[in-house]
């Protein structure tokens, strides 16, 4: 079976005012339809401009300057703009991070959950409508149909995220991008927004890359990961895989240093020493050198590549004794 | 001020800071050249000038520039450069002095009232608004006409009109500082309400303070003009730049294009240099800025 | 009160007022802090955990007085600090400094690094002569892991876990004997974060603080806290020390904030059956009757929306839920 989303070497650069930043390094990623992936790193890995340049969002400034994005069996990098439009929305949806300024403020929420459908799908405005209120009712909206004249004001910040969703599902994308959708959110409702996202994605049979930086929502709620550090991809595995055995020694440092429920409270956690890379200033090699405490020579002179450890687990890493 | 950076930098003079403005922002050093070498012929325009102010030659009347007159003579034979020249003089006081007036009461005004918010801001800020709501100009008008021309109260007069409407920017940056945690951590270390003002508040708005100033300098000038212009500004023979436009400039605009566009072009190159400089001023200050 | 507490809040009440029209009016209020009761041993970590709005983050500035108190008692260090004027708090807040969540917001960034850390010196007429000034300055950059000669250059230049332990830095210079810590860790990158909690955690070693930490993120709170108070909507719904909270929690809102934060574990995870926590918090403004988690609580009873439930406190712990009535 051929992947949903075949991501192949893909690079990116950033015109700023310090001049030319490379944001992403030979990334590549794929998945299956049907598949979460979860897409984990800090700040300043990567991990938001990979979901922005699949959707083609880079801006003036951004631009892919090596490698491609099959989906569905065309590069998106090279179709035409009005393609791109075509695809966006329709077959690819985003959530973004922020569901208040995602939504525009003066326009109701069924007219902005109809929008979509009534674009993509060429319906009268009344049916677009409809099916709108039926949307906002499978997003478990209280009272849905009553709803649609509300403006985003009169919705909490969890509300607005399930509009999020249903506006995200309104064309049964085959792929649904989520970057960091439930930052802004507290514990208890993050956890209903997540698994309704889960459950419709199921439900539709679509795919789903999940953009985080927590660990626990990796685990509960993806089939495969990708962790990134400065720009690379740098391990790949199923999660269940990745968690029991990570073997980058990024990955592994990040595992140990997050507090765990059952762990042994009052100790010193493991850390990570150093800070996150800046990306206009990368170390030469493999960019976790500094921090790394398994660095030799040969990481500080060559970039490791992704190589298989087991079945389906890449690395970026020349191997180190534990 | 030493612990809060608003000077270029300890080792800095006033000097390497300009020669770094030139390398890294050549438009607002060259702007701020243009605007040194006015206030240069502002300050020592006696000395500078070939002629005097007044100094009428009936023989020479609206002769086109030459090596001579470099702008040319006007209409009773005076030098229009030396002219020029001593109005530049006016500009530098009234633009300064009421520029000067104008951030002061701006500051004053939008700081306390951004900071302190509550009932007296309401108050203060409607008084404002409704300030706003008159034409400048005719403002301007009334008032002259009331107290009569003059350099004191034609700065009085700009300095509290500008003033006044400048103090909704700065209220404006004030609150987003005030919101800002380091504020809220300096009183919750017990930092008196003068303190946090000084350290905290000022520095921060001061980038919007600079701009302010600067524009200011280039309205007050050209308000200045305009009131000259109308026969309201500084009674003749002095001469200002807007009264040389009015006067001269106006009635002999075809004979002798050059009355009008010796004043015109000084005013235009004059408040553009400083507007410039005074940008390339608030970005060299700002210390995310720097090694840029 | 014993001499072990250096804090004890009493019954606090803080209430927001609601204004109306052009002259603000007050038409009304919001109680977001509705009775809380808590106290502090010297020491220790006392942590206040909770969601958006249920009151912790208001508890913690009515604390440092920096929030006008409606009703209750605060005792820091054996004074009653409660109607104290700014003038008597100015000597107070030597002793009782904070950590913000923003490590941006929190440094202003028109000042040098060592100007911020010296800056409570300054304020407090403690600056000193100059060499004893930056002496101080350089030996407080070495407890927090800085190196002295980043003194001189400005916030921007440093990542989210330098600016939290230049804050850090900051929170020490008076030597206080509290500090509250709200949300220090939640803005940082995962791998920065166990580094700032291994540092609180050494700083309160080897200088015998005392920390009020207030935070959402319950694997951090159980790794540093002695005792725990779970609030929701202005009161605390259970109290207790980390273990008895953690392994038997016994409200049902601390039992569905647990189950709520995902395990780093998909093991663990796939075994545990999703209790999801119905609906969304209620508005502060109109809370519910009764108990005010009735309207989410899967175990609510017909009581629950009629009274509310008492605290029922053994000394160690508290709980305020009529299941356990």
């Amino acid at each position: 079976m051929n992947p949903l989303l075949a991501i192949s070497d893909l690079s990116v650069t950033f015109a700023t005012d310090r001049g030319q930043v490379q944001a992403l390094d030979g990334v590549s990623l794929s998945l299956n339809a049907g598949e979460t992936l979860a897409v984990v790193g800090e700040s300043g890995s990567g991990k938001s401009v990979t979901a922005l340049s699949i959707m083609g969002l880079l801006g003036d400034s951004g631009r892919v300057s090596d490698g491609s994005i099959e989906f569905d069996g065309e590069d998106l990098t090279k179709v035409s703009g009005q393609r791109l439009r075509e695809i966006r929305g329709n077959q690819i949806a985003f959530i973004f991070q922020e569901p208040m300024s995602s939504l525009n403020p003066v326009l109701t929420i069924g007219t902005q959950v109809a929008e979509p459908i009534w674009l993509h799908h060429k319906k009268s405005w009344s049916e677009a409508f409809e099916q709108a209120g039926e949307l906002l009712r499978r997003v478990a909206i209280p009272d849905a149909v009553n709803r649609l004249e509300d403006y985003p004001h009169q919705f909490s910040g969890g509300m607005r995220q399930r509009v999020m969703i249903a506006m995200a599902l309104a064309c049964q994308p085959k792929l649904i991008i989520a970057d960091e959708p439930t930052t802004a959110l507290d514990v208890t409702v993050q956890a209903q927004i997540l698994s309704l996202l889960k459950n419709l994605t199921k439900e539709a049979n679509s795919s789903l890359i999940l953009i985080t930086h927590d660990l626990g929502v990796v685990a509960r709620y993806a089939d495969n990961v990708a962790v990134m550090y400065g720009g690379r991809v740098i391990e790949t595995a199923s999660a269940r895989e990745l968690y029991k055995n990570p073997q980058h020694p990024y990955t592994e440092g990040l595992m140990a240093s997050i507090p765990k429920l059952d762990g042994d409270p009052g100790s010193r956690l493991y850390t990570i020493e150093g800070q996150p890379p800046d990306l206009s200033n990368l170390p030469s090699g493999c960019s976790f050198n500094p921090r790394c405490p398994h660095a030799q020579d040969k990481c500080i002179m060559t970039k490791p590549t992704l190589s298989e450890v087991a079945p389906n687990h890449l690395r970026a890493c020349f191997g180190y004794e534990r | 001020m030493s612990e809060v950076t608003l000077q270029a930098g300890q080792s800095n003079s006033l000097l390497a800071f300009h020669r770094r403005m030139l390398r890294d922002k050549p438009l607002g050093g060259i702007g701020g050249l243009i605007f040194a070498l006015f206030l240069f012929c502002g300050i020592f325009a006696d000395l500078i000038a070939p002629y005097g102010m007044n100094e009428t030659d009936m023989r020479r009347v609206l002769q086109a520039p030459s090596l001579a007159h470099w702008m040319g003579t006007d209409h009773i034979g005076r030098d229009v450069f030396s002219r020029i020249l001593h109005g530049a003089q006016l500009s530098v006081i009234i633009g300064f002095l009421a520029a000067g007036l104008a951030t002061v009461l701006s500051i004053v005004l939008g700081v306390l009232t951004g900071y302190f918010g509550g009932k007296a801001d309401m108050l203060i800020q409607r008084f404002v608004d409704a300030w706003m709501t008159f034409p400048d100009l005719v403002l301007l008008i009334v008032v002259v006409s009331i107290v009569g021309p003059g350099e004191g109260q034609i700065i009085i007069i700009l300095g509290c009109l500008y003033g006044i409407a400048g103090s909704r920017i700065i209220r404006g940056s004030t609150i987003a500082v005030r919101e800002n945690m380091y504020t809220h951590a300096a009183q919750s270390m017990g930092a008196s309400t003068l303190h946090v003002l000084w350290f905290h508040v000022l520095p921060n708005v001061m980038p919007v303070v600079i701009v302010l100033f600067t524009t200011r300098v280039g309205a007050v000038i050209l308000a200045e003009a305009g009131l000259s212009f109308l026969g309201l500004g500084i009674p003749p023979p002095v001469p200002t730049w807007g009264s040389m436009l009015s006067g001269g400039g106006r009635t002999y605009m075809y004979v002798g294009p050059w009355l009008a566009l010796a004043p015109g072009l000084a005013l235009t190159v004059v408040v553009y240099s400083i507007n410039v400089y005074g940008d390339a001023l608030r970005d060299m200050l700002d210390p995310r800025m720097r090694g840029r | 009160m014993s001499d072990s507490n250096i804090l004890e809040v009493k019954d606090l009440q803080v209430h927001f007022p609601v204004t109306e029209g052009l002259l603000k009016r007050q038409v009304g209020s919001i109680a977001a802090v509705n009775g809380v009761s808590f106290h502090i041993k010297r020491g220790e970590t006392f942590s206040l955990v909770g969601e958006s709005g249920c009151g912790k983050s208001t508890t913690a500035l009515s604390v440092l007085k920096m929030q006008s108190v409606l009703d209750g008692q605060i005792i820091f260090d054996g004074e009653d600090i409660t109607h104290h004027s700014p003038a008597q708090m100015r000597g107070i807040r030597r002793k009782m400094q904070m950590v913000y969540q923003d490590p941006f917001g929190s440094l202003n960034p028109r000042m040098k690094i060592g100007s911020i850390i010296g800056e409570p010196l300054r304020v407090h007429g403690m600056a000193g002569d100059k060499t004893r000034y930056h002496a101080r300055i350089a030996s407080l950059m070495k407890t927090v892991g800085l190196l002295e000669d980043m003194a001189e250059r400005y916030p921007h230049e440093f990542s989210g876990g330098q600016r939290q332990r230049i804050c850090i830095a900051r929170a020490l210079a008076l030597d206080p004997k509290l500090i509250i810590c709200d949300e220090p860790v939640s803005a940082l990158d995962v791998s920065i974060q166990a580094q700032v909690v291994n540092l609180l955690m050494d700083l309160q070693e080897r200088l015998g603080l005392t920390y009020l930490f207030i935070a959402h993120d319950l694997s951090v709170v159980r790794h540093i806290s002695n005792r725990v108070a779970v609030m929701y909507l202005g009161k605390i719904v259970e109290e207790a020390d980390r273990d008895t909270l953690f392994k038997s929690p016994k409200h049902p809102y601390t039992k569905a904030l647990l189950a709520a934060v995902p395990e780093a574990d998909p093991e663990v995870e796939a075994q545990r059956a999703e209790q999801l926590i119905i609906g969304e918090i209620p508005s502060l403004r109109s809370p519910p009757p009764g108990c005010t988690f009735h309207t989410r609580c899967a175990e609510a009873m017909p009581i629950c929306k009629q009274q509310a439930p008492d605290c029922r406190t053994d000394g160690a712990s508290s709980l305020v839920c009529h299941l356990y009535s």
